[in-house]
């Protein structure tokens, strides 16, 4: 049986369960997505979203689907993969299975729990099925696929004029419990008017067995409401992610994803914003460093409905021996958009002979009276830049780290959580074998 | 301290350096001019180790050494210094953390601990005086958006900082304005001694007014077609080169 009947076929399985409420708004976008994902199928590089990642090598495996109960594990054994050093609430999932033991979570002042509660509890239920499913892509495969078996992931709802204390730690560990397994956590955030919320994202393989995440995480943002969020990607070889997040934005509103992609055997991104509103701000920033055979696809979608509204982006690549890159970046601009300014660019230096990038930028500009601006670079390190250095007494082999590191720089001054973006820094120097003490 | 004999040098398999005699002791400022072509810029970037050029035969020597086989950064250490005609630019890295890394690449090699905080803000204030530059400059990306004077200055700057043996300052009066050329050479003047010796790369007599001097050699089709004392500066800027050319 291949992997898309065995799905079909779990979820009736996952209806007979038991633990899900079959009469519920969400329940029916559950089998509206499902009966999308069966017409549909996993998409293939038929598909022009897919030319150039492929996702044949991990659709023969044969993954576990269901979460199985609780595997422990010591706060010790993974106190690295948070930052630890700052105060945070936590929510974290151990083989897609939510550890209280190991969470941090809130009902003071702003909901920070998980979907699966949040959904058998009536005054949490009425927020759910107003936002769910709400921005998440219809199209899209993959999300359906998501969308068909939720039921666990973070639940965040931040009431109005609230400005959270702390950043919220998402952490997704896999245990290797399961030989090969498939984990499908899905997120919803709201914040409310004029509110601030920062989440940091890391999912984390503690064992050489498989692992193929396909997550989902829909941000509302509404008036004046910033969300920060970030993503750190520096999983082992064995794992896989697909990663969608869908951002829509109302009037006045910051949003900036943040995505860090540094390990992992194939890592897909895609990313939504969707403007319902004006003077929005959207963020989008991210630094590929890859090597060996590893994959790294970021896929953008700034969609720019109302006036005044701008968008940044700016993403950065640096790969290393058959390492390969995808960036195509859709910005599109609706008629009313008047006085938009939306700036896009990607720059990549390939180290590897063999190492490529596959960059695209796409405009859709209906408006006449915006600024929008793109560009991409793929370059390799700059020889006289090199010598200039060395002459000046600089090692080669630290003349190219220190080169490269700046040419990342420019995307880690964005992080705006201290400890974080020394986290950043140090996984970066050893991702390029630089000797820190920079302080660029 | 620089002795160079039947040096031969060049890209692939064209010649430019056809046999380079050259001897630079302690104390002495030798200028090296040149019509363009004549290869001055080549004999400077083989000195400073550029991996482009290959050397064909000859040898270099620095305190008695053989450089030919080190890296650019290992005769850097050594106290060999090149002021580029085009400095490169680069972005992200802050001039003050880009000769700090540098003076620590050299004590490292030396065995020694990075420089102190103190001291090293100390050795800037006092050389950005030395240059009179805006200290603004410091905390930019290296010669990032900089005029060519600027450029020069900074140069001369990181000089100042690296205090060299052997400086080679190639071209570095292509683009200044007259000021920015007096403070250059009057920058070069107060770091000269006993101890170090200056190569001066030029086309033009111009900065030989400020910085005199002790030997000037004539660079003709990768030779030196004649050695004189400053006054051949002089001469050359009245006869042009045609003169030395047959």
């Amino acid at each position: 049986m291949d992997l898309k009947d065995k799905l079909l076929a779990s979820f009736m399985a996952f209806e007979n369960t038991g633990s899900l409420d079959l009469d519920s708004k969400v329940h029916e976008i559950r089998t509206e997505a499902i009966e999308r994902f069966e017409q549909n199928g996993f998409p293939t590089r038929k598909d022009e979203e897919w030319k150039y990642t492929s996702l044949n090598s991990l659709l023969k495996t044969d993954y576990s689907v269901f979460p199985k109960s609780e595997t422990g594990i010591e706060f010790k054994e993974v106190k690295k993969y948070f930052l630890h050093e700052i105060e945070s609430y936590k929510i974290v999932f151990v083989d897609g299975v939510y550890s209280s033991f190991l969470s941090d979570t809130s009902h003071e002042g702003a909901d920070i729990c998980i979907l699966s509660s949040a959904l058998k509890q009536p005054k949490y239920k009425m927020v759910i099925d107003h936002y769910f499913g709400n921005v998440a892509s219809e199209k899209d495969s993959l999300t359906s696929l998501n969308t068909a078996f939720s039921k666990e992931g973070v639940f965040v709802n931040v009431p109005k004029n609230t400005v959270l204390p702390k950043p919220i730690q998402v952490l997704y560990f896999s245990t290797g419990s399961e030989k090969e397994i498939m984990l499908q956590p899905r997120n919803l955030i709201v914040a409310g008017e004029n509110s601030h919320v920062q989440i940091y994202e890391r999912h984390q393989n503690l064992s050489d067995n498989v692992v193929l995440t396909n997550a989902v995480t829909e941000i509302f943002a509404a008036k004046r409401a910033i969300v920060d969020a970030y993503k750190i990607q520096n999983d082992r070889p064995s794992s896989s992610l697909i990663d969608n997040t869908y951002v829509q934005q109302k009037d006045s509103s910051i949003v900036s994803v943040n995505t860090y992609s540094f390990g992992g055997n194939l890592i897909r991104n895609n990313l939504e914003f969707h403007h319902e509103g004006q003077h929005i701000t959207s963020n989008l920033n991210g630094i590929t460093v890859i090597s060996d055979k590893q994959h790294v696809d970021n896929h953008t979608l700034v969609h720019h409905k109302h006036e005044n509204c701008e968008s940044h982006e700016l993403y950065k690549g640096i790969f290393d021996g058959k390492s390969t890159g995808v960036f195509n970046g859709k910005v599109i601009v609706n008629k009313e958009a008047q006085k938009t300014n939306a700036f896009q660019q990607n720059d990549n230096i390939l180290i590897g002979d063999k190492s490529s990038i596959n960059t695209k930028p796409q405009l859709e500009i209906f408006a006449d009276d915006v600024k929008c601006s793109h560009g991409c670079t793929i370059g390799q390190l700059d020889e006289k830049a090199l010598f200039y250095m060395q002459s000046r007494g600089i090692p080669e082999k630290e003349a190219r780290g220190l080169m490269l590191f700046a040419f990342c720089n420019e995307a880690v001054e964005k992080i705006k959580i201290p400890a974080l973006k020394s986290r950043i820094i140090k996984l970066l120097a050893e991702k390029l074998d630089v000797e820190l003490d920079l302080d660029l | 301290m620089l002795h160079i004999t039947n040096l031969h040098a060049g890209i692939e398999d064209r010649e430019i350096l056809k046999g380079i005699n050259l001897e630079v002791k302690p104390g002495e400022v030798h200028a090296i001019m040149g019509p363009n072509g004549s290869g001055k810029s080549t004999l400077s970037s083989v000195i400073a180790g550029n991996e482009t050029y290959e050397v064909m035969d000859g040898e270099i020597e620095f305190q008695d050494e053989s450089i030919l086989e080190l890296a650019p950064d290992e005769r850097a250490h050594k106290g060999i210094f090149m002021s580029f005609q085009y400095p490169v630019e680069i972005p992200g890295v802050s001039t003050t953390n880009f000769i700090k890394t540098a003076i620590n690449s050299k004590r490292k090699a030396q065995g020694l601990d990075d420089i102190p905080a103190k001291d090293m803000l100390k050795m800037i204030r006092e050389k950005s005086q030395l240059l009179d530059m805006d200290r603004k400059f410091l905390s930019r990306s290296l010669n990032e958006g900089f005029s060519g004077g600027e450029k020069k200055r900074n140069e001369i700057f990181q000089m100042a900082m690296l205090e060299p043996r052997l400086a080679i300052l190639d071209e570095t009066d292509s683009g200044l304005d007259i000021d920015a050329l007096k403070i250059v050479a009057n920058g070069v003047n107060k770091l000269r001694n006993e101890n170090n010796a200056v190569i001066v790369i030029t086309h033009y007599q111009r900065l030989l007014e400020y910085i005199v001097p002790d030997f000037v050699h004539v660079l003709h089709d990768g030779k030196i077609v004649k050695s004189g004392g400053k006054e051949l500066a002089h001469e050359l800027e009245d006869k042009g080169y045609d003169w030395l050319k047959n």
